[in-house]
């Protein structure tokens, strides 16, 4: 085999870059600027190479070129295993937007007491004398920010990747710093290490299986592009059980980190025990960047092949959605209870997903599934990230009071909070003048138009069944009377206000004007192979 | 000519809201009345620019949410009409009535919740796109929510959550029948929402009756009907008698109004192909409702319970496919909202006078509170479809129509009248007559605006009941082109028919 020099498209894949770049010279901060310096180096670096990579995205976006009949933008970057197009543009600005608002909550250190919620020093054993020393000393782990950019950096390759190996790079890259980043929590740190145990442990099975399935379709067409994959699929070449098997253990894989189910049950532990930011961020960060790939693996790779793995997603997305309604109900924990709703959301989602059609059944300006899903990813992931910021406000002597009794009482307390906690309620369930109702609209119209109604109608179910537990919460905060002292709720420096603000504005905007993100998301166009 | 009529009827409650809510405390009530009494001044100008028999009036239409073919698009009919009057008269009514039914919580909360549960209701009562009604439709929710949990007796929390729970419920359902909506449009061309596009399409025959159900149980729900009427009674029993009045008076007539508007409208034949089960869910509801009512021990129940009856015979009256029965269910929708408003706020003053309302608890208050009970019965007499009051028109029209459907429709829903009588005149009797309780001496007389706010109510009341028919003027137009939808003529057994025959 010849050995081809890949051409790089430098301006294309400047968003990453930039990020990349920054995640290294963090660690070089890390090791070379005196203590005292780092946090606010980091702070800068990352911040600032957040925002540069957003506007070196939106050049990047402005200069797509337009593909064959005009419904693909794009073009295929270093030798093909990078596809540059409309949706990764898309979900690009969307991830590093989250990014920004997660790496202001990072950034958060009115609520400790002037310290971050991560923990003063990893290394010291829970409990320990060593331990007493770092929090006494005030130390603080600042190489949160580069492993934030890492993580960033593989969510931004993960939607983006066109071929087998590149994802699964991705993938890696994605989660390693994640699961590391779990284990960081300041209180309750037992918690907090079982969940980044867990979360690797189970992470990295499923990358297993995404490379099992990686290795089978390979067997299969003798290759790791999707553009030859979905060739090889059209022209049947193979044994059709290598690509049944391999199909399936790829889905495995990604559905894992969507958090669906069967596959679903590392969420509730991992959303609970990591640091309140870092579950802010991974809930709607992670999400985004897995569909963006699951997406581009079942629509490009798979496509020809769609009435194999749909009637699998069909059965995936009823069980996502019920389990993840129905378990959310018996949580008594607010982040084990937005854990759960995270989980019925991916079923929503991947209802979203079901509704591929070929563009000639569509009828002009009808709603494309791709674009459903996409809008979805925003709606959800701000006011996830919103409602996990309000988690982190939400405190009692021995840190964040995330017992659902402790939050009785909220409205009186701190009518704003309340509001806005409720609102991003609301948004989750999908009522009406907020972004989560068009959402869940655009998903379901998808689903509906490609005859997926035995979905639509378990997701409504499941709706139903969720509204209950999101009323239930609001009824606490405005109408239960408060236990003991009540909840208190911490002021938060601008950064985390600002997070929140930014959350409910979305919300509420994109609930009454979602015009313009709809059409930008239809802009967006197809996946180009 | 372009004046928004319509948005700004929408807008004026809906600013009232936000104005009411940072009122101080001291003000925050007359403000509110303010401003309800403004929309209610606004909408009988609207009353009067309306032209009978001129169809759709008042619209207007921009584009909303291009990508799903969502416009916003309002206008009124004579249906829309009578209901946009009935709202922007009931809630100055009850604000005036619950004055000081919220002292001690915050009123200006109480009050500015109140003009947002109007400002939704007027907007589902004008909405001609099915994507907007059902936003509005939904919205509704939210303040009727906090009005009911915030504001009430000790069971309030539990009766909000089931209350929404309910509503949330069969709005979902609904969702799906609205999405499915849009992909039959789709499939026939255009994603469009606005109902006179949507009236056009030829929808076959089993989609049709898949949609019809999505929004019949939406609006079951709503009005409700048997079986899923268990949050009515829990509801304005816990609830306070004001919001009892907004929900049962205004929200649930979104249910029938629904049903004439969207089953009958855009689904006619779906809607005759349901006719047979409807009919006979309507009868359950009328006699279930009326017994049920009967065996109350809770003043407020009972009457909540009453209602399930009442709406029993309005959806009757629009499932019998007659002209007769739909001029009697609306007018029927009408009637119900004086009557059950001026029961509610009656049995409601009764309750603020004694602490409780279960009805063992009273006896013998006619002595002692003649006016209170001097109109206490005339409500409850509207209320038993006394002839001479109201709702004796549109009771009788509805019979009609259900004898000419068929005999046993008719038999039943006669029997509804007969318990009614029981039910209202056993009330009356435990509660105002007999020896007077110790606790019931004490009791004042209505004040005068106690008295000002019930005194419309039943004045209409009586006014219609003798001469129906500036109402009838109105919804007539409105129904002759309902029925023309879902293909039927007038071939009732009645005069006016045979002398038009004749000519």
């Amino acid at each position: 085999m010849e050995f081809v020099k890949p051409e790089v498209q430098y301006f294309e894949v400047a968003p990453m870059l930039i990020v990349y770049a920054a995640a290294c010279l963090g660690v070089v901060i890390e090791a070379f600027l005196p203590r005292p310096l780092r946090f606010t180096a980091q702070v800068v670096v990352t911040v600032g190479s957040l925002v540069a990579a957003f506007v070196m995205t939106i050049l990047v976006a402005l200069d797509l070129e337009k593909l064959g009949d005009g419904r693909a933008y794009g073009l295929l970057g270093l030798n093909g295993t990078l596809a540059i197009d409309g949706p990764t543009v898309f979900l690009w600005g969307l991830l590093l937007l989250l990014a920004i608002a997660g790496a202001l909550l990072f950034a958060e250190r009115s609520l400790e007491g002037g310290l971050t919620a991560f923990s003063g020093q990893a290394a010291a054993m829970p409990g320990s004398e060593s331990e007493r020393q770092a929090s006494v000393r005030g130390l603080e782990h600042t190489e949160i920010f580069p492993l934030l950019l890492f993580a960033v950096g593989g969510m931004l390759l993960f939607p983006a990747s066109n071929d087998l190996i590149t994802m699964f790079i991705a993938l890696e890259v994605l989660s390693l710093p994640l699961y590391l980043l779990c284990g960081l929590a300041r209180r309750r740190r037992l918690l907090s290490q079982e969940a980044a145990m867990k979360y690797f442990l189970l992470g990295a099975f499923s990358s297993g299986f995404f490379l099992y399935g990686v290795a089978l379709i390979y067997g299969y067409t003798g290759s790791m592009g999707f553009a030859e994959i979905n060739e090889a699929i059209r022209n049947d070449v193979g044994n059709q059980a290598l690509l049944l098997t391999g199909m399936g253990l790829l889905a495995v894989g990604l559905l894992f980190k969507v958090g669906a189910a069967p596959f679903h049950s590392w969420t509730p532990d991992v959303y609970q025990g990591a640091p309140t930011p870092v579950t802010a961020f991974m809930a709607a960060a992670t999400k985004a960047a897995a569909f963006g790939a699951l997406l581009r693996l079942f629509y490009v790779a798979f496509g020809n092949e769609r009435w194999t793995w749909q009637p699998m997603l069909w059965v995936i997305a009823i069980l996502t959605m019920l389990v993840g309604a129905v378990l959310a109900i018996a949580q008594s924990d607010i982040k084990r209870m937005l854990a759960y709703s995270s989980v019925a959301h991916t079923g929503f989602l991947l209802t979203g997903v079901i509704g591929l059609q070929s563009a000639g059944q569509l009828a002009e300006g009808e709603v494309t599934a791709l674009q459903a899903v996409l809008f979805y990813l925003v709606t959800y992931g701000f006011s996830t990230l919103g409602a996990f910021a309000i988690v982190s406000l939400v405190r009692d002597a021995s840190g964040e009071a995330t017992h659902l009794s402790r939050w009785a009482g909220l409205g009186k307390e701190s009518p704003l909070v309340a509001g806005t906690f409720a609102l991003f309620l609301l948004a989750m369930a999908g009522i009406p003048l907020t972004s989560g109702f068009v959402g869940k609209w655009a998903v379901f119209a998808a689903a509906l138009s490609a005859g997926a109604w035995p979905v639509v109608a378990a997701a409504i179910g499941a709706s139903i069944v969720a509204a209950f537990f999101y009323v239930r919460v609001i009824l606490l905060m405005y109408f239960s009377e408060p236990v003991g002292d009540g909840p208190s709720v911490t002021k938060p420096s601008l950064m985390t206000s600002g997070v929140i603000a930014v959350g409910a504005v979305v919300t509420v905007v994109l609930g009454i004007v979602p015009g313009p993100v709809l059409d930008l998301a239809a802009r967006a166009g197809e996946f180009i192979r | 000519m372009n004046t928004p009529w319509l948005t700004i009827l929408i807008l004026l409650p809906l600013v009232g809201t936000a104005v009411t809510a940072v009122s101080p405390r001291g003000v925050a009530r007359q403000v509110g009345l303010g401003f309800a009494a403004a929309t209610l001044a606004f909408a009988a100008v609207i009353a009067s620019r309306y032209q009978l028999n001129g169809g759709w009036q008042f619209e207007e239409q921009h584009t909303w949410i291009e990508a799903f073919g969502v416009h916003y698009a309002v206008g009124i009919d004579g249906l829309g009409l009578v209901m946009v009057l009935l709202t922007s008269a009931l809630v100055p009514i009850v604000m005036l009535a619950s004055w000081h039914d919220a002292d001690d919580r915050n009123p200006a909360h109480y009050f500015a919740l109140m003009l947002a549960l109007q400002a939704a209701s007027l907007a589902v009562f004008v909405a001609t796109d099915v994507f907007l009604f059902y936003v509005v439709f939904e919205a509704t929710l939210i303040p009727a929510y906090f009005l009911i949990g915030g504001y009430g007796r000790v069971g309030r929390g539990r009766a909000a959550v089931k209350f929404l729970v309910y509503q949330l419920a069969g709005g979902l359902i609904m969702l799906g029948s609205v999405i499915g909506l849009y992909v039959v449009a789709a499939n026939q061309g255009e994603p469009t929402y606005l109902l006179s596009d949507l009236a056009a399409l030829d929808i076959d025959p089993v989609t049709q009756r898949w949609l019809f159900l999505g929004f019949f149980v939406a609006f079951a729900i709503k009005a409700p009907m048997f079986p899923v009427h268990t949050w009515l009674a829990d509801t304005t029993a816990e609830a306070t008698p004001g919001t009892s009045v907004l929900l049962v008076c205004v929200l649930d007539k979104i249910g029938t109004f629904g049903m004439l508007r969207f089953c009958l409208g855009l689904l006619p034949n779906a809607s005759e192909w349901a006719t047979p089960a409807v009919v006979i869910l309507a009868l359950i509801s009328i006699v279930y409702g009326a017994v049920v009512a009967i065996g109350q021990v809770d003043m407020l129940r009972l009457i909540g319970l009453t209602s399930l009856s009442h709406f029993g015979f309005i959806v009757l009256g629009i499932f019998v496919f007659t002209p007769q029965g739909a001029s009697g269910a609306i007018l029927y929708m009408v009637n119900h909202g004086i009557g059950t408003a001026a029961l509610l706020l009656l049995a409601g003053y009764l309750v603020k006078r004694r602490g409780t309302p279960a009805i063992k608890a009273f006896g013998g208050v006619e002595k002692v509170t003649p006016v209170l009970a001097g109109l206490f019965l005339i409500a409850g007499l509207a209320a038993a479809g006394l002839p001479g009051l109201s709702p004796f028109v549109s009771e009788i029209l509805v019979m009609i129509s259900a004898f000419d459907y068929a005999w046993w429709a008719g038999a039943v829903a006669v029997s509804g009248i007969v318990l009614a009588a029981i039910y209202m005149l056993w009330l009356y009797q435990r509660v105002m007559t007999g020896p007077t309780a110790p606790e019931v001496a004490e009791f004042k007389d209505l004040n005068r605006r106690e008295v000002g706010a019930v005194a419309p109510l039943i004045l209409a009341l009586v006014l219609f009941g003798f001469y129906p028919m500036p109402i009838l003027d109105v919804i007539n137009p409105t129904v002759d082109t309902i029925l023309e939808q879902v293909g039927v003529s007038d071939d009732g057994p009645v005069v006016e028919t045979a002398t038009e025959g004749g000519h």
